[in-house]
């Protein structure tokens, strides 16, 4: 069985591709066999995030219109073995995706036995954004701790419920997850930035992970190494628990609270 | 922060990034300008290549150049083991 996750937001600059590239890396490296695909047509950037971009033949548009195989256009992860991305184009052409040919990539996607397919969403509720989420079994709604990000949030849950593949079947419910990214417990304490508890009351779901605001991400998007793979960052910590989550174990939230203990317990202490 | 962390912060990325950009920035400007065939054919190329050699896909690089007013098309492939061969 494959699972399709689509990363999405609204809003732009929230971290969905920061956290659609490590949340596909975690899952392959539990050897999971998943395929990524950068949906931002026009503005390629996760195989920047991945650290392939000089790897781009062919890219997700390529296959849609035949150019090209499926396979041709998979680029293999060099430090991952089971993890395959599939570029977004970078054409101007805001219509070269169309329902059918996502559809078609999918099917093949599936059919070759994906355990997952991430699908980075760009931002938006347009078209791109629409057709990122219309065939998802789960959605990670990715959120900042801040009014525009959680509106816009609320206006993509909506869509979820109303316009996609499962909301027109009637069936099953897309599962959706809330992901609280760029997170800094010091100015939850101080009351200058709205805590994970406050995002969840105002949107109604569960929070997969909180994911604190770093300087490693940054660092690791100049690498071109998915954050998760800086084994002793905070962020890495936080996203494998995302992983684990998604995968069905049960874990505790870490990094929503401000550290207050010295130096050597947090090196020892946990 | 944790002792590997702040050794770890010290590497320096920003100059990885640069120079990542800065390969990936000519590239994509080029293609914008330059003649509808030149992705295909280096995609062609690149299949042709791999009949015989096990490269890359960003092993085969294409350059338009102007030069004394002429145009000039140059193909690098990059072999796998040692230095570049030209053709
Ligand atoms: N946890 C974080 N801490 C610090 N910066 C972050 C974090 N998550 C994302 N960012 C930064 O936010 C910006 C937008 O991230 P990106 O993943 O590209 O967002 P989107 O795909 O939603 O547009 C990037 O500059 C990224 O480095
Ligand atoms: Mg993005």
């Amino acid at each position: 069985m494959t699972e399709i996750i689509v990363v999405t937001s609204g809003k732009g600059g929230v971290g969905k591709t920061t956290t659609a590239a490590s949340i596909a890396c975690g899952l392959a490296r539990r050897s999971k066999r998943v395929a990524i695909i950068d949906f931002d047509i026009g503005l390629r950037n996760l195989d920047l995030i991945m650290g392939c971009e000089r790897r781009v033949v062919f890219d997700f548009v390529n296959v849609i219109q035949g150019d090209c195989s499926l396979k041709q256009a998979l680029i293999k992860d060099k430090r991952i073995e089971t993890l395959f991305v599939l570029a977004a184009s970078q054409t101007r052409d805001k219509d070269a995706l169309s329902k059918d040919g996502v559809r078609k990539v999918l099917d093949e996607l599936i059919a070759d036995g994906f355990d997952y397919i991430v699908c980075d969403s760009p931002a938006g509720i347009e078209a791109g954004a629409h057709l990122a989420m219309y065939f998802a079994d789960r959605a990670i709604v990715v959120v900042n701790p801040e009014v525009s990000s959680v509106r816009d949030s609320d206006r993509i849950l909506g869509l979820l419920s109303s316009k996609t593949q499962r909301a027109e079947k009637g069936g099953e419910k897309v599962k959706e997850h809330l992901l609280l990214t760029r997170y800094n417990p010091r100015r939850v304490a101080a009351g200058e930035m709205m805590s994970a508890d406050d995002v969840k009351e105002i949107l109604g779901i569960e929070v997969l992970a909180v994911i604190p605001e770093s300087p490693d991400v940054l660092s690791a998007s100049n690498a071109g190494t998915p954050v998760i793979l800086l084994e002793q960052s905070d962020v890495a910590k936080a996203y494998e628990d995302a992983v684990a989550r998604l995968m069905g174990e049960d874990r505790p939230m870490r990094f929503i609270e401000e550290p207050k203990k010295g130096f050597l317990a947090r090196m020892f202490g946990g | 922060m944790g002792l590997l962390a702040f050794f770890r912060r010290s590497q320096p990325t920003a100059s990885t990034a640069k120079e990542r950009l800065r390969i990936i920035v000519a590239q994509e400007r080029k293609a914008q300008n330059a003649p509808d065939y030149l992705p295909t054919l280096r995609r062609e190329l690149l299949e042709v290549i791999r009949k015989y050699i096990n490269i890359d896909p960003d092993a085969v690089q294409i350059n338009l150049e102007q030069e004394d007013g002429r145009d000039l098309l140059e193909f690098t492939v990059t072999l796998p083991d040692n230095g570049a061969g030209r053709i």
